[in-house]
């Protein structure tokens, strides 16, 4: 029983990160239509501006965090601008492959900066457990962080989403983008935020992530952005609540696939999930079902 | 009006055989002279694989329209598939055995592409790329776990844990993350011409053909087919599974061309590598494909650009991005248009 509840905070305190990332994804493809291929290469690159703040400057962990969404907010700006704001009319085929070249360009330049060897990701969070039951179950307070941070992100979105004026402007966007122009809302700015909230957001998953999973590489955004992308397409692409859900839930059965069936047969198991989803339920758990107009 | 467009079509089509006969003839005529080096010779092989792999992929890509990211995962098919059967076939002659060893590969791939086809292929949108992707992490997990051994009776296969128990004189013919080891060399060069020359045929033929047309269609206005009745998902499923196959039968060809393979050989930057082979030589171009894999395989290996080898993926990176900023962004085209726009005024003049 305790080893059950093990898993299931380990599967938790992942499925946030998978929460917080598949939010970037969810977010821009709600207002561009675009499947943003390099969001998992921003995740890297905000894990390494922290590593380097935090490790080489010895600066702390919360201005070593800052500074990472600050860098890659600026870089989520320049990436749209650069290169996705000049395909806005193009088909879909022509931007993704855009999407998957700025993906591996970031991977190869991170590689030839900083060389392929890993790198320890130093713990920003005490090392010291809450033990309960005797010390029989340990929470890390890097999971208690990542869940805290999921949920705070999570009810501000919401608010800013459902309140504010460019929250209201985005999902304007959303549904309709010519209409929200005339309306006086400016949809270029209106993309380059969305954009830029999804990479400050990448660059705090990546931090969390790496507490975790220290072992920081040139690749390692690119497979839980690949698990988030999941996520998001499993709670309903678009949905901000279905990210929460589905990153929770791939979480979880990440975990437990990787606890109870096979450690190596884990990953190919949430991508069964995936395809099992998309064959069921296209749309995802919370999706809006969109009826196709001509 | 009609004519002509058949007619050009064909022209590009013949020009196209020409090209790879040509590349063919004279290869073989500097290699029987003794001109081509040896790692020139050695890579004859991957070469017509990876031409065959960009050509199975501009198919789903240029002619489909639709982005396959786990043609790798395909191509892993076809190889595993291929070399146990090449291992376990009762076969003599070396050509024959090749050749039975691509079917199965072919066929194997084949099966896959239905699987993975039929959920992805209702979708509309991006999914497809993303599922294959996630297909070829799937197929590298499961071969990375798949044992397979041979003895007296037969073959025999395990998952996740060798416990198997082979006969006198077994040996293992796959052993999960190590591979397949000892391959006996059987690709030959004349056997990749085949293959692409085949693919060629059979591409050309689809496009030209009523079905190629209705795919076509989909690709260009998806609502307005599906109007006139065309059903879409066949036809997507029938373009995914000949691309799948055709990928699976080059993966047999490399496969059988090297001394091991191992499925860290064919992860996400092989598919990525094809991705770029189409992206450079033009979407539904079939010579385009042609082209840039053949100079893309073999110019890494160039003297000249073996100090660049750490740079080239960046490179790769860039021109997709600026090949499809340039094919794709309005400022480019209207500059495009006003050009030619210029040179039919010239021409209408002319006359």
């Amino acid at each position: 029983m305790l080893i059950f509840l093990n898993h299931l905070i380990n599967g938790i305190s992942l499925g946030s990160v998978y929460a917080i990332i598949a939010l970037g994804y969810t977010m821009v493809y709600g207002i561009a239509k675009m499947l943003n291929f390099a969001h998992g290469d921003v995740i890297m690159l905000g894990a390494y501006i922290c590593f380097f703040a935090v490790s080489s400057f010895s600066l702390p962990p919360l201005v070593g965090v800052l500074l990472a969404m600050v860098v890659c907010t600026a870089l989520g700006i320049v990436i749209e601008r650069l290169a996705y704001k000049p395909l806005r009319q193009a088909t879909s085929l022509a931007v993704l492959i855009t999407a998957i070249g700025v993906s591996y360009f970031l991977q190869n330049g991170a590689q030839l900066l900083w060389s392929s060897n890993i790198k320890m990701f130093p713990s920003l969070f005490s090392n010291e457990p809450i033990a309960l039951f005797g010390g029989e179950l340990k929470i890390t307070m890097a999971a208690i962080a990542t869940v805290l941070a999921c949920v705070v992100i999570m009810l501000v979105l919401t608010w800013f989403t459902g309140r504010t004026k460019l929250g209201k402007a985005m999902r304007a966007c959303s549904e309709d983008k010519a209409a929200a122009q005339l309306m006086g809302i400016n949809v270029n700015a209106t993309i380059s935020m969305t954009f830029a909230i999804g990479s400050a957001l990448a660059a705090i998953a990546g931090v969390l992530f790496c507490s975790a999973y220290p072992n920081l590489t040139p690749t390692t955004g690119s497979m839980p952005g690949i698990k988030a992308f999941t996520a998001a397409v499993f709670g309903g692409i678009g949905s901000i609540p279905g990210a929460l859900l589905g990153g929770v839930l791939l979480g979880l059965i990440e975990i437990f696939a990787s606890a109870y069936i096979s450690t190596q047969l884990s990953n190919a198991i949430v991508f069964a999930v995936l395809i099992v989803v998309l064959l069921v339920r296209p749309t995802g758990l919370l999706g809006k079902q969109v009826r196709e107009k001509v | 009006m009609k004519r002509i467009h058949l007619n050009k079509a064909s022209r590009v089509n013949f020009a196209t055989y020409g090209m790879v006969v040509a590349a063919y003839l004279v290869l073989q005529l500097l290699g029987s002279m003794g001109m081509l080096s040896s790692t020139m010779r050695g890579q004859l092989v991957p070469i017509c694989a990876y031409v065959a792999m960009a050509l199975s992929l501009n198919l789903t890509v240029g002619v489909l329209g639709e982005l396959s990211l786990g043609h790798g995962g395909f191509m892993s098919v076809g190889a595993f598939a291929g070399a146990v059967a090449a291992a376990a076939l009762p076969i003599g002659s070396d050509g024959l055995r090749l050749a039975c060893a691509m079917v199965a590969g072919a066929l194997v791939a084949a099966l896959v592409g239905v699987l993975v086809g039929i959920p992805v292929l209702r979708l509309n949108g991006d999914y497809l790329a993303i599922v294959t992707l996630a297909f070829g992490q799937i197929i590298k997990s499961i071969v990375e776990n798949l044992y397979i051994g041979m003895d007296g009776k037969g073959l025999h296969a395990d998952f996740l844990n060798n416990t198997m128990a082979l006969g006198e004189g077994g040996r293992m013919v796959l052993n999960g993350p190590m591979g397949v080891n000892g391959i006996q060399k059987i690709s030959t060069f004349t056997a990749g011409f085949v293959l692409v020359m085949l693919i060629l045929v059979v591409i050309f033929h689809l496009v030209g053909s009523r079905a190629g047309r209705a795919i076509m269609a989909l690709r260009d206005n998806r609502i307005a087919a599906e109007s006139v009745g065309i059903p879409v998902t066949k036809y997507k499923l029938m373009a995914f599974v000949i691309s799948a196959a055709m990928a699976g039968a080059a993966g047999t060809l490399f496969a059988l061309g090297q001394n091991t393979i191992t499925a860290n050989k064919f992860d996400f930057n092989t598919s990525i590598l094809i991705l770029v082979f189409v992206v450079l030589g033009g979407q539904g171009k079939m010579w385009g494909s042609i082209l840039a894999a053949t100079f893309l395989t073999v110019l890494p290996e160039t003297p000249a650009m073996r100090g660049l080898a750490d740079y080239r993926m960046l490179v790769y990176a860039v021109v997709m991005i600026l090949v499809m900023l340039a094919t794709n962004s309005p400022a480019v085209q209207d500059f495009v248009n006003a050009r030619l726009r210029k040179k039919k005024k010239k021409e209408g003049a002319g006359q």
